[in-house]
C-alpha cells in the first residue's frame, strides 16, 4: 500500500513537472522568429554596446533560440526612437526596446518633444553603469585630484542636449567652476568621443562600458587622462568609488577638494539626484505596452539565466563594467527609482537649464 | 615606415580573413546576384544591395562584407549586356556604351564589343583595387586628422559637382540638388528633434524617407516606366557571332586609353556622392577628344566601348575611398553600404576614421575583395555569355513586373508598410516627370545624400569655430583654415571649372528636345511651391530650436532663388530654348507605344489594390492582369508567370520572417501567411 502510495505521488509529481516544465515554453516559442531590439542612439555609444553584449546572450536563453538583432534608431537624443516605441503595441514580443539616462531625463524635465509615458511599458531587465570624465593630455597633466588648476582655461565638449545623460557632467564641471563650452547636438557619445580624438573637443566623458573599450587605449597611449567617475550608489545612499574603476576619484571627492564646490546643498542634492536616476539603474530593456505575462516572464527566466552563468560576472565586468543587474520584479522598482526626483531637484535643474543653455521647458 | 609596419601585416590579415571557403561562397553568390541585377534594365547596386540588406543583421562581417562588394563590384560588368545587345543601358553606369556598343552589335560584332568590355571592365575594376590600397596606405595619417571643418569641405566638395550634373540649364540642376536636399531633411531634425515638414499625425514622414525608396524611385521607376512605354520588340539576333579574341586585342591595343579612363573613374568615384551616372560620360567624352580620327564614334569604334567600361568598374574602388575614409558616401549604393555595415556582427565595423585605425584588416580585406569580384564577375560573364544574352530577348513587357515587384519589395524593407509603396510611387513620379523635362535626377540624388553629412559638419563646425574665434582671431582661422581645408577648396574650385569645361559631353539624360511653355512651368511652379512650402514649414520651429531650422531655411532660400530666376527666364525666352526641355513633345518619348499616364497607372492600381487587398493578392492580381491585357499573353502562360512571381515574393518573405503590407480586407477577416 505505501509503495503503491508512493509510486503514485512520485508519478503525479513527476507529471506535474512534465506539464510545469512543458506548459511555458509550449506557450511562448520564438523559434524561426527574429527579435528586433531597437536602441535609440547611434551605433557608437554605450547602449549599443550594452544591447550587443546581452542580444546573443538572450537569443540562447529565450524559449526557441530566436534571432536577436540590435536596431539603430538615433535622433533628438534618444527621443525619436522612444516616441517610437511609445507607437509600438504587442503583436508576438519579438520588439523589445532599450532605454538610457538620456531617455528618462527629458522625461523627467517635462521636456515638451517627450511623447513617451514610462508607465505604459514593461520593464523586463535593467542594468546599472557608471560615468567616467576625462581630459586630454596636455590638461590631463595639470590635474591634481581637485579642479583647482584646470579654472581659467575654457574646454570644448560635444553635448547631446542640455535635457540629456550629459546634464550630469555639464552641472560637475559647473559646480567645480570650470569653464566649458557645449558644442550642442552631438548624436551620440560615441560621436563627442570622435570629436575629443580628433582635439575638437577637449574634454569628454563616457559611460562604463563605452569608456573601457575605447578611451582605455586613449589612456593607454597617453592621449586621455581620466579626471572622475560619478562614483557609484553605496548601500546607506552614499557616492562611494565606483567599483569598475577603483583608482579613479570620484566627483563627490574631486568637488570636495576643490575650493568653491561644495557637497552639500542645492546644487550637490540636485546633481545627486539626478545622478541616482541616471546612472545606478541606468539602461532598461522594456516591451511594449499589452504584453501578456507569458511573454514578460518568458523574457525574465532567459535574463535571469543569463545573470545566473557562473561567468557572468567576468564577462560583464569585461565589457560592461561591475555594475548590477536586475531582473523581472527588481527591474520594476529600479524603474521606478530611475524616474522619480524631487521636485527641488527638478526646479534647480531646469533653472539651471535655463540660465546656461536658455533651455525653456515650461 | 610606420606604413609599412602597419599595412603589411593587415594585408596578409585581410588575405587570410577572406581566403575561407565560406567567405568565397557569400564572394560568388554576391557576384552572381550582381550580375543578374545588372543584366536587368532599371535595376542597379541600391536595387541589388537593398535587396540583401535585411540579410545583414548580426552575419559574420567578412560574409556579409563579401557578400555586398561582390554584388556592387559588378553590377558595371554586366550591365554591358543590355547596352550592346539591346542599346538600353542595363544601369545608369553604361549609358554611353551603348552609343558605339550597340551599332557594333547590329553589324553583327557584339562578341567583339563584348569581350572588349568584359576586358576594360576587370582593368578597370582592378585599377580601382589598387588605387583603393593606395590611397588608403598614403592617406591614414592624413585622414585621422580631419575635423569637422575638413569633413565638411569633403561633403561640400561632393555637392559642388551638381553644377558639371546639372547638363544645358546649370540653375535647373542645382535646384533639383536643393530640393533633393529639403527632402532628405523631412522628419525629425538632427539636433533638437523638432519636426520639419511632418507631423505626429502621420507618423511615416516623421521618420523621414530612407535612401532605398528615394534612390529606387527616382531612377529605378522612371527607367522601367521609360521602357515599358517603349515595349521594345525582340532582338532578332539568335547568335553572338565571333571575336571574342579580336576583343581583348582592342581592348590591348587602347590599353592606355583604357588606363586614362580607369583613373578619370577613380577620381569621379572619389568625388562624394557623384557616383555612376556620369562617369560614362566624363570618360566617352576624354575618349572622343584625344582620339584623332573621330569619324566611327557612334557608329561601331570599339574605343567608344573601352573607354566608358574602364571607368565604370574603376569607380567602384574609388568611390570606397570617402566611403570608408570618413564615412560619407561614395554614392547612392555607398549610402546603403555604410548603413549595411553597422548591422554586420555586433555592430563592431564602423566607417570613418575608426576603421582605418581599429579595423585595417576589414579595411583591406574590402580591397581584395573587390579585386576577386571583378575577376569572378568577367570569368562568369564571358563563361554565360550565351545564356544572358537570350536574357535580353525577352521583350520588356515580360520582365518589367517582376523588376517592380522586386523593387516594390525592396522598399518594404525600410517598414512592411504600405506607405513604403506610396512613398515610392510618389518619388516615381517626381522622377519621371524631373526626366521629362530635363531635371538632373543625379544632382537630386547627390543632395539627398549629401545633406546630412553637411547639415551635421556645418553645425558642429559652425559651433566650434564660434568658441575658438572667441579664444581669438588666430585660434578660429587656425581652425577653419586649416592646410587641409584650403587644399580641398583649392581641388573643389579647380575641379568645377574644369567639370564645366567638360559639362558638355555629360548628357547625362540623353538629348531632349523642347517644345511648348505650358507643361515645363507648370513643372516649374510645382517646384516653386514645394520649395516655398519647406521655407514656410520652417517657422513652426521655435526659436529655441533654432538650430533645426537653419539647414533648411539656407537651403530653401537658395533654391527659392534659383527658381526665381528660372521663372523670369521662361517669360523672356522663346520656346526652342533649352529651358523648356520636354520629352513628350518630340524625339523617342513622342514616339511610345505607349502613352505615360495609362503605364502609370497600372502601378498606380497596384499601390490602390494594396491598400485595399494586401500585397500578396493586389500582386496577385496585378501580374495577372498585366501579363493578359498589357503583354497579350494567353491565359496559361499568363497564369504561370504569375504563379512565379508569387512563389518567388513568398520564398523571400519565409527567408525573412517578413509579413507583407495588409490592406482593409486583412482588416476585417484573418487570412493565412502569406495574405496576412
Amino acid at each position: 500500500m505505501k509503495k503503491l502510495t508512493h509510486l503514485v505521488a512520485g508519478a503525479s509529481v513527476a507529471f506535474g513537472l512534465t506539464v510545469a516544465a512543458s506548459l511555458p515554453a509550449a506557450a511562448v516559442d520564438f523559434s524561426g522568429k527574429t527579435i528586433e531590439w531597437t536602441i535609440p542612439f547611434s551605433e557608437t555609444g554605450g547602449s549599443a554596446k550594452w544591447a550587443n553584449f546581452f542580444a546573443p546572450l538572450l537569443s540562447e536563453n529565450l524559449p526557441g533560440n530566436p534571432t536577436v538583432v540590435v536596431k539603430f534608431m538615433p535622433g533628438a537624443g534618444s527621443t525619436k526612437g522612444a516616441n517610437w516605441f511609445q507607437e509600438q503595441t504587442h503583436t508576438d514580443g519579438t520588439v523589445m526596446f532599450g532605454s538610457s539616462g538620456s531617455t528618462q531625463f527629458p522625461y523627467l524635465l517635462g521636456d515638451p518633444r517627450v511623447r513617451y509615458e514610462y508607465a505604459d511599458w514593461n520593464p523586463v531587465m535593467a542594468s546599472g553603469t557608471g560615468g567616467v570624465a576625462y581630459l586630454n593630455a596636455e590638461d590631463g597633466a595639470k590635474f591634481d585630484g581637485t579642479a583647482n588648476n584646470l579654472k581659467g582655461k575654457t574646454y570644448v565638449y560635444g553635448n547631446q542636449g542640455a535635457t540629456r545623460l550629459d546634464l550630469i557632467p555639464a552641472l560637475a564641471w559647473k559646480m567645480l567652476g570650470m569653464d566649458v563650452e557645449h558644442v550642442m547636438g552631438v548624436k551620440g557619445r560615441g560621436d563627442g568621443r570622435k570629436m575629443f580624438e580628433s582635439g575638437e573637443a577637449t574634454i569628454d566623458y563616457q559611460t562604463s562600458s563605452a569608456f573601457l573599450k575605447n578611451v582605455t587605449p586613449l589612456v593607454e597611449e597617453g592621449k586621455a587622462v581620466p579626471m572622475m567617475t560619478w562614483g557609484a550608489l553605496g548601500a546607506n545612499g552614499d557616492i562611494v568609488r565606483d567599483p569598475t574603476f577603483p583608482d579613479i576619484p570620484t566627483f563627490k571627492e574631486v568637488c570636495d577638494a576643490t575650493d568653491g564646490c561644495e557637497t552639500s546643498g542645492a546644487a550637490w542634492d540636485a546633481w545627486k539626484a539626478f545622478f541616482i536616476a541616471g546612472f545606478p539603474s541606468q539602461k532598461i530593456a522594456f516591451l511594449p505596452a499589452g504584453t501578456p505575462q507569458d511573454v514578460m516572464d518568458a523574457y525574465t527566466k532567459a535574463f535571469a539565466a543569463i545573470a545566473a552563468r557562473p561567468d557572468f560576472a567576468e564577462i560583464s565586468a569585461k565589457r560592461l563594467g561591475k555594475y548590477p543587474m536586475y531582473v523581472g520584479a527588481d527591474s520594476k522598482s529600479a524603474l521606478a527609482g530611475a524616474i522619480t526626483v524631487s521636485d527641488s531637484a527638478k526646479d534647480y535643474v531646469t533653472g539651471w537649464l535655463q540660465a546656461e543653455f536658455g533651455v525653456s521647458l515650461n | 615606415m610606420d606604413i609599412l609596419n602597419l599595412a603589411l601585416p593587415a594585408l596578409a590579415d585581410a588575405w587570410s580573413l577572406i581566403l575561407q571557403p565560406t567567405v568565397l561562397m557569400y564572394l560568388l553568390l554576391g557576384v552572381t546576384m550582381g550580375l543578374a541585377i545588372g543584366v536587368f534594365p532599371g535595376l542597379g547596386g541600391i536595387a541589388g544591395l537593398s535587396l540583401v540588406l535585411p540579410f545583414m543583421f548580426g552575419l559574420e562581417p567578412s560574409y556579409g562584407l563579401a557578400l555586398m562588394i561582390g554584388m556592387v563590384a559588378v553590377v558595371p560588368t554586366s550591365d554591358t549586356f543590355a547596352s550592346v545587345l539591346m542599346g538600353i543601358p542595363g544601369s545608369s553606369a553604361s549609358q554611353a556604351t551603348v552609343l558605339d556598343g550597340f551599332p557594333m552589335a547590329k553589324k553583327g560584332l557584339a562578341a567583339r564589343a563584348l569581350s572588349a568590355a568584359f576586358a576594360s571592365s576587370l582593368f578597370g575594376g582592378l585599377v580601382g583595387a589598387f588605387f583603393l590600397t593606395f590611397f588608403i596606405l598614403v592617406a591614414r595619417p592624413i585622414v585621422l586628422e580631419f575635423k569637422s571643418p575638413e569633413l565638411l569641405m569633403v561633403s561640400a566638395f561632393g555637392l559642388s559637382m551638381v553644377g558639371i550634373l546639372a547638363g544645358r540649364v546649370a540653375l535647373k540642376g542645382m535646384m533639383a540638388a536643393g530640393v533633393g536636399m529639403l527632402v532628405a531633411t523631412i522628419g525629425e531634425g538632427p539636433f533638437n528633434g523638432e519636426l520639419r515638414m511632418a507631423s505626429y499625425e502621420f507618423p511615416y514622414l516623421a521618420d523621414g524617407l530612407k535612401l532605398v525608396i528615394v534612390g529606387l524611385g527616382i531612377f529605378a521607376v522612371p527607367e522601367i516606366v521609360a521602357l515599358l512605354r517603349k515595349d521594345k520588340a525582340i532582338s532578332e539576333r539568335t547568335s553572338l557571332g565571333a571575336g571574342w579574341l579580336a576583343g581583348v586585342r582592342d581592348w590591348w591595343a587602347n590599353k592606355w586609353l583604357s588606363m586614362r579612363c580607369a583613373l578619370i573613374g577613380v577620381i569621379v568615384g572619389v568625388i562624394p556622392g557623384l557616383g555612376g551616372s556620369v562617369v560614362d560620360w566624363i570618360a566617352y567624352g576624354h575618349t572622343v577628344q584625344t582620339t584623332r580620327d573621330r569619324s566611327g564614334f557612334g557608329k561601331g569604334d570599339v574605343r567608344g566601348v573601352v573607354g566608358p567600361e574602364s571607368s565604370n568598374n574603376a569607380k567602384e574602388g574609388g568611390g570606397l575611398v570617402p566611403t570608408l575614409l570618413f564615412g560619407i558616401p561614395g554614392s547612392g549604393s555607398m549610402a546603403i553600404f555604410i548603413g549595411a555595415l553597422s548591422l554586420l556582427g555586433s555592430g563592431e565595423l564602423e566607417v570613418g576614421q575608426v576603421m582605418l585605425k581599429d579595423n585595417l584588416n576589414y579595411t583591406y580585406a574590402i580591397v581584395w575583395l573587390l579585386a576577386l569580384a571583378n575577376v569572378m564577375g568577367t570569368i562568369l560573364c564571358i563563361a554565360l555569355s550565351g545564356q544572358i544574352a537570350r536574357i535580353t530577348n525577352i521583350r520588356f513587357a515580360l520582365i518589367a513586373p517582376f523588376i517592380f515587384m522586386i523593387i516594390a519589395f525592396a522598399a518594404f524593407q525600410s517598414g512592411q508598410n504600405l506607405m513604403d509603396l506610396a512613398a515610392l510611387f510618389a518619388i516615381g513620379f517626381l522622377g519621371i516627370m524631373m526626366r521629362r523635362f530635363d531635371w538632373s535626377r543625379p544632382a537630386f540624388l547627390i543632395g539627398f545624400v549629401l545633406a546630412n553629412p553637411v547639415e551635421n559638419y556645418s553645425n558642429n563646425a559652425n559651433q566650434i569655430a564660434g568658441i575658438r574665434f572667441r579664444q581669438g582671431f588666430e585660434a578660429g582661422m587656425d581652425y577653419i583654415a586649416s592646410p587641409i581645408v584650403l587644399t580641398l577648396l583649392v581641388i573643389t574650385v579647380v575641379s568645377v571649372i574644369v567639370g564645366l569645361r567638360q559639362a558638355k559631353n555629360i548628357r547625362a539624360e540623353g538629348e531632349v528636345a523642347s517644345g511648348g511653355k505650358r507643361a515645363p512651368l507648370i513643372f516649374l511652379l510645382v517646384m516653386i511651391g514645394f520649395v516655398s512650402f519647406a521655407l514656410y514649414d520652417t517657422a513652426t520651429i521655435p526659436s529655441y530650436a533654432f538650430v533645426d531650422a537653419v539647414f533648411p531655411v539656407t537651403i530653401a532660400s537658395a533654391s527659392l532663388l534659383c527658381g526665381l530666376v528660372l521663372l523670369v527666364q521662361m517669360r523672356l525666352r522663346p520656346e526652342t530654348d533649352a529651358l523648356f526641355a520636354d520629352r513628350e513633345t518630340s524625339g523617342e518619348d513622342a514616339d511610345n507605344r505607349f502613352a505615360l499616364w495609362p503605364t502609370l497607372s497600372w502601378f498606380a492600381a497596384l499601390l490602390l489594390a494594396t491598400s485595399l487587398l494586401g500585397f500578396i493578392l493586389a500582386l496577385c492580381g496585378f501580374l495577372l492582369a498585366f501579363f493578359r491585357l498589357r503583354a497579350g499573353l494567353a491565359w496559361a502562360r499568363s497564369i504561370l508567370l504569375t504563379a512565379i512571381g508569387v512563389a518567388f515574393m513568398c520564398f523571400m518573405a519565409w527567408l525573412l520572417n517578413r509579413d507583407f503590407p495588409p490592406g482593409l480586407l486583412q482588416h476585417f477577416v484573418d487570412l493565412p501567411w502569406p495574405l496576412t
